[in-house]
């Protein structure tokens, strides 16, 4: 089974790397963006008896790094 | 003094470290690699060297804080073993939840590789004990993720308790507080960006690190 995970950087953090990407689409003539938040996406392959337990202190453990980032995790 | 320095794949001051070590100690460090699950018996000085680690995967220093020996570490450090991080050794030991807080990209977005002048915040910790409180010194950096990040909460509570070791005199990275180098609770764990592993030398261009290194393993005059 196929679960997703989008790794975010929580509200209030700076996100240097979303102010570039802002910066680079207001270069290339892209007009209206008013934000950009750079995150990450990670696509895991599980066991049928993987629980959402199990994904969730994956997330907690490993994937986010809960100090600076949040994570939502999507069963496909 | 038995002093180790912890080798993870993509280390590249790891050398640099023992040189330093050594130098102070008159004894080679032992040189663990990440598999080990344990540390020479009897050591008393853990040194995370710089470096990328696992090519900086996922984050700097995730995969690093989830190996083997880094349990080793983490037990030893609550021993109270003095553990030193420098740049890839701090986000390991930040992300091994062993120190507060997290370093995110440099806020300019570029890789930042120079001397930076230091204030010496706390004078009175194992590491710190060389320099005077309020001390301008000079130290190298070269990293890439050196903006340090907490909540204001904890930012407070690290500044109330005397553990930011080294504040930035200038701003480098974008760190919250000029914050370079911050304490555990107990005093026996630093993390800092700069390395003063590369200032213990004249040829260096500078000795300003050397201090840290006679404090921590104990041979201050």
């Amino acid at each position: 089974m196929k679960v997703q995970v989008h790794v975010t950087l929580k509200p209030g953090v700076l996100d240097p790397q979303g102010k570039a990407i802002h910066h680079a689409l207001e270069g290339l003539g892209f007009a209206g963006v008013e934000d950009v938040r750079a995150g990450r996406f990670i696509e895991l392959d599980v066991a049928d008896d993987v629980t959402d337990a199990d994904l969730d202190a994956m997330c907690a453990k490993l994937l986010a790094n809960t100090v600076i980032e949040n994570y939502r995790i999507t069963r496909a | 003094m038995k002093t180790a320095v912890i080798v993870f794949p993509g280390s590249n001051c790891d050398r640099d470290m023992a040189v330093a070590l050594e130098t102070v100690t008159g004894r080679a460090p032992a040189m663990v690699w990440h598999r080990e699950s344990e540390l020479p018996a009897g050591t008393d000085f853990i040194a995370l060297p710089g470096g990328f680690s696992y090519g900086d995967y996922l984050r700097s220093g995730a995969m690093a804080a989830r190996s083997p020996i880094l349990r080793a570490v983490a037990e030893a450090a609550g021993r109270g073993v003095p553990v030193l991080g420098v740049c890839n050794g701090f986000q390991v030991l930040t992300e091994a939840q062993l120190l507060p807080g997290a370093l995110m990209r440099n806020a300019g977005l570029n890789f930042v590789c120079r001397s930076v002048r230091l204030t010496v915040e706390n004078s009175q910790s194992l590491f710190t004990a060389g320099y005077r409180a309020g001390e301008t010194i000079t130290i190298p950096v070269a990293h890439h993720d050196g903006n340090y990040f907490a909540d204001d909460a904890t930012l407070d509570r690290l500044e109330g308790e005397g553990r930011v070791a080294f504040r930035y005199a200038d701003a480098v990275n974008g760190s919250a507080r000029r914050i370079a180098g911050v304490l555990n609770d107990a005093g026996n764990v630093l993390g800092m960006m700069p390395h003063p592993e590369r200032a213990i030398d004249p040829a260096h261009g500078g000795t300003d690190g050397l201090r840290l290194f006679e404090a921590a393993l104990g041979v201050l005059a």
